[in-house]
């Protein structure tokens, strides 16, 4: 792989990470991330759907009209996310319950559309493909961290076994909702004061 | 009765922003500037007390199994296109956020004017999407929708009101840099999430 292919897919994995840099993609990595299992089957779906729609849009980039684009984009995207969605009801059916209206959402996350809009209207089918591929992978690598920290801590389990020894105690406020915000928060100061990239507000 | 205490649990306890995480990005984008984010919140409110009824009823009368029988044709009584679910709602989303955009700058052109370009948005608002889905998989009725969707908004418009005032506050503080921005909004929202628990438990 050349150097440019390279840093289009490994610059989202860090440098240009779109859920601690860009600030994209928010919502699902809070929700899915109180246990490792269902972070993971959310990234894979995520990623899937991100690359496929980011090849998919890209070698249609020639045929689309710019001002219905918005629509060829959703409907490429949610029809991406029917075939996630139905494949994941066959195959993982307790994963899915447990996602609920997650898997859904991904149409309305704003990494994919933001993907589509940024880079794959205005490149070559295998640079989008490398680049929904990695932007997929980033968006896990912060969602497998954040999961794996509340369910440490939450529950004392990692993969639904238990861990940490019995008489440790768990902080039950892990698994809430604030937990969730306040682990990522976190999160994102670590990796923005590693990466020295800081907002000027 | 029962209609109250689910628009007080919509609002309070299970607030879609709080609880559910839905529509971060825009929250996070918008709440910088007080005006802005009690505009949007505005206009969420409008959009989501309109889209979720219309997609009860499009849920009711065209992809739910079985539900063209009102059709009286045999071969469409059977039929579930439940499947259709996603790809109908947003495309109901996006089109019903564009004709609330042309009915209000031909009639209410001041309202149009300071809702400006965060109507638009709106389309691509999960909390929209996620307040459809959720009225499906907590198989509302037709009344309970109708709160759900006012409610759940005004949940919503309730954080970004509250998340506006506490950022212009932060302006005057010193943060540390890797925090600034959305360290610190994340963090804060936590601590707003935290409080709003206190709500947990109220019965009407």
């Amino acid at each position: 792989m050349s150097g440019k292919l390279r840093k289009t897919f490994t610059d989202p994995l860090s440098e240009n990470n779109p859920i601690t840099i860009q600030i994209l993609g928010i919502c699902s990595a809070l929700a899915v991330t109180v246990q490792l299992r269902t972070a993971i089957v959310m990234a894979l779906a995520l990623t899937t759907v991100t690359a496929g729609s980011n090849l998919i849009i890209s070698l249609l980039r020639r045929g689309i009209p710019p001002r219905i684009r918005l629509i060829v984009e959703m409907v490429v995207v949610s029809t991406l996310v029917i075939l996630a969605d139905q494949f994941l009801r066959a195959y993982l059916f307790d994963v899915s319950r447990q996602l609920s209206v997650f898997v859904g959402l991904i149409i309305t996350n704003c990494i994919v559309l933001g993907r589509l809009e940024a880079y794959a209207l205005q490149n070559p089918p295998l640079p989008s493909l490398l680049d929904g591929l990695g932007n997929g992978l980033g968006y896990g690598a912060v969602l497998v961290l954040v999961a794996f920290i509340r369910e440490l801590l939450g529950s004392g389990r990692l993969f639904g076994a238990a861990v940490l020894p019995e008489h440790l105690p768990r902080n039950g406020l892990a698994l809430l909702a604030p937990g969730a915000f306040i682990v990522l928060g976190l999160l994102i100061w670590t990796q923005r004061t590693l990466t020295k990239h800081f907002d000027s507000e | 009765m029962d209609l109250l205490s689910l628009a007080v649990r919509s609002i309070f306890i299970e607030n879609i922003l709080l609880a559910s995480f839905l529509g971060m990005c825009s929250f996070l984008a918008i709440s910088k500037r007080m005006e802005t984010a009690m505009g949007l919140g505005a206009a969420v409110i409008f959009v989501q007390s309109i889209t979720v009824p219309v997609n009860w009823a499009i849920r009711r009368f065209l992809l739910a199994p079985g539900a063209l029988a009102w059709t009286r044709l045999p071969a469409l009584a059977a039929l579930d296109l439940s499947f259709l679910t996603f790809v109908c709602f947003i495309s109901l989303i996006a089109s019903l956020v564009q004709l609330v955009e042309m009915t209000l700058d031909r009639f209410f052109p001041r309202l149009y004017h300071a809702l400006g370009i965060f109507l638009p948005l709106i389309t691509v608002n999960c909390a929209i999407l996620g307040g459809s889905l959720f009225m499906v998989e907590r198989a509302y009725t037709f009344p309970e929708s109708l709160v759900y969707g006012v409610s759940s908004g005004a949940g919503w418009a309730l954080a970004i009101t509250a998340m506006g005032a506490i950022r212009r506050k932060l302006r005057y503080s010193n943060v540390p840099a890797g925090l600034r921005g959305l360290g610190v909004t994340m963090i804060l929202t936590g601590l707003m999430a935290l409080a709003f628990m206190c709500f947990s438990g109220i019965q009407l």
